[in-house]
């Protein structure tokens, strides 16, 4: 049963600028209610890993430094 | 996948509204025991409350309603189906917990004398208390939860109740949604709080987390109640709800109705007396939308500047903030735009229509020690306060129940078969995703058991679902998180199958849209003046049966029954 990957845009945007990912901060990704948010070991920065956000906000509100931008997934806008 | 026991008093499955309350209030009736709260998110900001609510949609509040007007109006709502003692043991409790919330610092809206502003939405009554800034109610429930020394665990994800072998509760089991851990958990009582079926029907939208219902919320308790043999109730009332089309969230009219905010349709005129969310209502909804009258949109651009800005602050602000962000996308303005109005996709959900686990006045399922809150339980439109007030009784209750009782006895065999059934989507070398299986499963949803009902082509639905249960055997994890996901999958297509056994068993029509069946279009008393209740036969497979309405405690005059059935502005006018 082979499978393919599908590509999609992500709706929730981190700025690898304002991130404090590498010092520790896990806040977004631990309020996240579909957990969707992770960490990208390489940059030291969060991502959306998978297309399931509600766009609820709360990782948006939590974040300590302001980096999350949260968008309405394309689907629905 | 190692597995990790652990032995507590009560057990709280779901950190949302009805959980956090219910572990709280056991903890602080016996301090003594041990109490979880687990969720499969964080409970920190996990469930419906996450980012606040608009409003108290039921608060009974002396001055402004008794608990007999509260009943006898969801009762009339629910045409007549409903266990008054239930309802009543929610109404007499409303205002006591909005004012320890209050005293907790939750803010609700007040009058000049500081009376609580409750304004009158529902048809016949006054319920609907604002919460302009109640942004912060989950907060401070989670300064209750460390005050009373709750243990909280999160991204736990139950996936089946353990039941003793002298019939008792005893437990559940969960897979650590980051860890990919199995964990058993044994309890003395537990207390089912895991939300509604919200992951049922598809969103016309096409994008699976884009529910009305907080998405984590798949019926996974549903699910676990019918595995463990609890009876089910109201499966075929389904939850249908008017939201603004494609974000697929509340307008909400309750917000805007006491500013002067209303429904129109595409003419602009009215054409539904009272918004208060009803299958009735929904009824006269779909047929303006469907008899050419259509678009529905919900009506606020002839209404003062400030008073629009009043409505922004609250709308963009608690609960659904990104509603001003998908406005602000298509370049809606409530000034001058109209927002055009969409019906969902169905869910269950007690705690909108009616359609939840069968729970008596004192929370207690048919199962001994299991409890159910919330919008998982059948009480009808219970909403917010309701769900709290259900987790205080469950939880208050369940500490009477578990003293001088030892933990039940358990199967190893059990434990171990559920292990196996949680992993192999993880061990299996190849498959399908399980986001693909929730897509097929959840469109079907869409096509065979979306109201109006059709006798056939539910039975064809129940054919496709049978199909993809097969494809069950196939489905295939990479990760802990799909893991979850696959399970989710397995619970959303428990519900499916249920929700059409228990709409294919009540041959006539109620509650409007919820349960409007071509086939059998008039309401029948005479011989579905019952409760259909649904549980796991002998076979294995659902039994559905009747269960009696309980005799009312506030009798319904013949005049007022049919009050819900005459929402229309203009009868001639109807499709
Ligand atoms: C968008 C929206 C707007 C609303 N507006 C209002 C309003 O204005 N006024 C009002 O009175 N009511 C409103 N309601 C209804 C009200 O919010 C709900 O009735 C109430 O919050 C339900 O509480 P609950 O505890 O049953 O569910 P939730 O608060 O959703 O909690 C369920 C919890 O269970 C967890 N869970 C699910 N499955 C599992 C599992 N397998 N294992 C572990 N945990 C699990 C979830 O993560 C979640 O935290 C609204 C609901 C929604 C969705
Ligand atoms: S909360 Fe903000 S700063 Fe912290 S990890 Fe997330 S994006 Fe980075
Ligand atoms: S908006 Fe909600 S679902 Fe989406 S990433 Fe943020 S917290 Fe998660």
């Amino acid at each position: 049963m082979p499978t393919i990957e599908n590509r999609g845009i992500a709706s929730v945007i981190v700025d690898p600028d304002k991130c404090i990912a590498d010092k520790g901060c896990r806040v977004c990704i631990d309020v996240c209610p579909t957990d969707i948010l992770v960490l990208d070991p390489a940059q030291g920065k969060v991502r959306m890993a998978y297309d399931e956000c509600w766009y609820c906000l709360p990782c948006e509100h939590d974040c300590p430094t302001k980096a999350i931008r949260v968008e309405i997934p394309y689907l629905l806008r | 996948m190692s597995t990790k026991e652990l032995t507590v008093d009560i057990l709280v499955i779901g950190g949302g509204t009805a959980g956090p309350i219910a572990a709280i209030k056991a903890k602080a009736k016996a301090p003594h025991l041990k109490v979880l709260l687990l969720d499969k998110a964080n409970v920190k900001r996990a469930g419906a409350i996450a980012e606040g609510m608009d409003s108290v949609n039921n608060a009974v509040i002396p001055g402004h309603a008794t608990p007999e007007q509260y009943v006898k109006e969801i009762t009339i709502a629910n045409d007549g189906i409903v266990n008054q003692a239930a309802i009543n043991a929610y109404a007499v409790r409303s205002h006591d917990m909005i004012r320890e919330l209050d005293s907790w610092g939750v803010k609700f809206e007040k009058d000049e004398t500081g009376d609580y502003a409750v304004k009158k939405v529902h048809h016949l009554g006054a319920y609907v208390l604002p919460m302009p800034e109640g942004y912060n109610v989950k907060k401070v429930i989670f300064k209750q939860l460390r005050k009373q020394g709750v243990a909280v665990s999160n991204r736990l994800t139950t996936t089946r109740l353990l039941v003793g072998n002298d019939g008792r509760i005893a437990g559940a089991m969960a897979l650590d949604s980051r860890s990919g851990e199995f964990v058993v958990i044994r309890a003395k009582a537990v207390v089912l709080c895991t939300g509604a079926a919200g992951r049922l029907g598809l969103p016309s939208s096409g994008y699976l987390f884009g529910t009305y219902e907080n998405p984590t919320n798949a019926g996974d308790g549903y699910s676990m109640a019918y595995h463990a043999g609890a009876e089910l109730s109201g499966l075929e009332c389904f939850q249908i709800n008017p939201l603004i089309k494609d974000y697929n969230g509340p307008a909400c009219a309750y917000v805007t109705g006491p500013f002067g905010g209303y429904t129109v349709n595409a003419k602009g005129e009215r054409f539904i007396k009272s918004d208060y969310w009803s299958g009735q209502m929904m009824l006269e909804f779909w047929r303006e939308l469907e008899g050419g009258n259509g678009p529905v949109f919900l009506k606020l651009d002839h209404l003062a500047d400030e008073t629009v800005t009043k409505i922004e602050n609250v709308l963009h602000i608690t609960e659904r903030p990104t509603r001003g962000l998908f406005h602000a996308g298509r370049g809606t303005d409530y000034r001058n735009d109209l927002v055009e109005m969409h019906i969902s996709e169905i869910g269950l959900c007690g705690g909108h229509s009616a359609s939840g686990v069968w729970v008596d006045e004192h929370a207690r399922t048919t199962v001994p020690g299991l409890y159910a809150a919330g919008d998982l339980c059948n009480v009808a439109h219970n909403y917010m306060l309701g769900a709290m007030v259900f987790g205080q009784i469950a939880g208050e209750d369940a500490v009477d129940f578990i003293a001088d009782k030892e933990l039940p006895e358990v199967d190893e065999a059990v434990v171990a078969a559920e292990r196996e059934r949680i992993f192999a989507p993880l061990l299996r070398e190849e498959g399908i995703p399980p986001t693909q299986i929730e897509y097929k499963l959840r469109r079907m949803v869409n096509d065979y058991l979306q109201p109006p009902k059709v006798t056939r082509k539910m039975l064809i639905g129940l054919q496709r679902f049978a199909e993809i249960r097969a494809d069950l055997e196939h489905i295939k994890a990479n990760n802990p998180h799909e893991l979850m996901r696959a399970m989710e999958v397995h619970a959303i297509l428990d519900c499916a199958e249920l929700a059409a056994a228990a709409s294919l068993y009540r041959t006539e029509s109620r509650w409007g849209l919820y349960h409007y069946r071509t086939d059998y279009p008039e309401r029948n008393d005479a011989d579905w003046f019952h409760f259909v209740e649904v549980r796991k036969g002998a076979d294995g497979r659902p039994e559905c049966f009747k269960r009696p309405v309980p005799p009312y405690l506030y009798p319904i005059d013949a005049d007022e029954r049919d009050a819900y059935d005459q929402l229309r502005v203009d009868d001639s006018v109807a499709a």
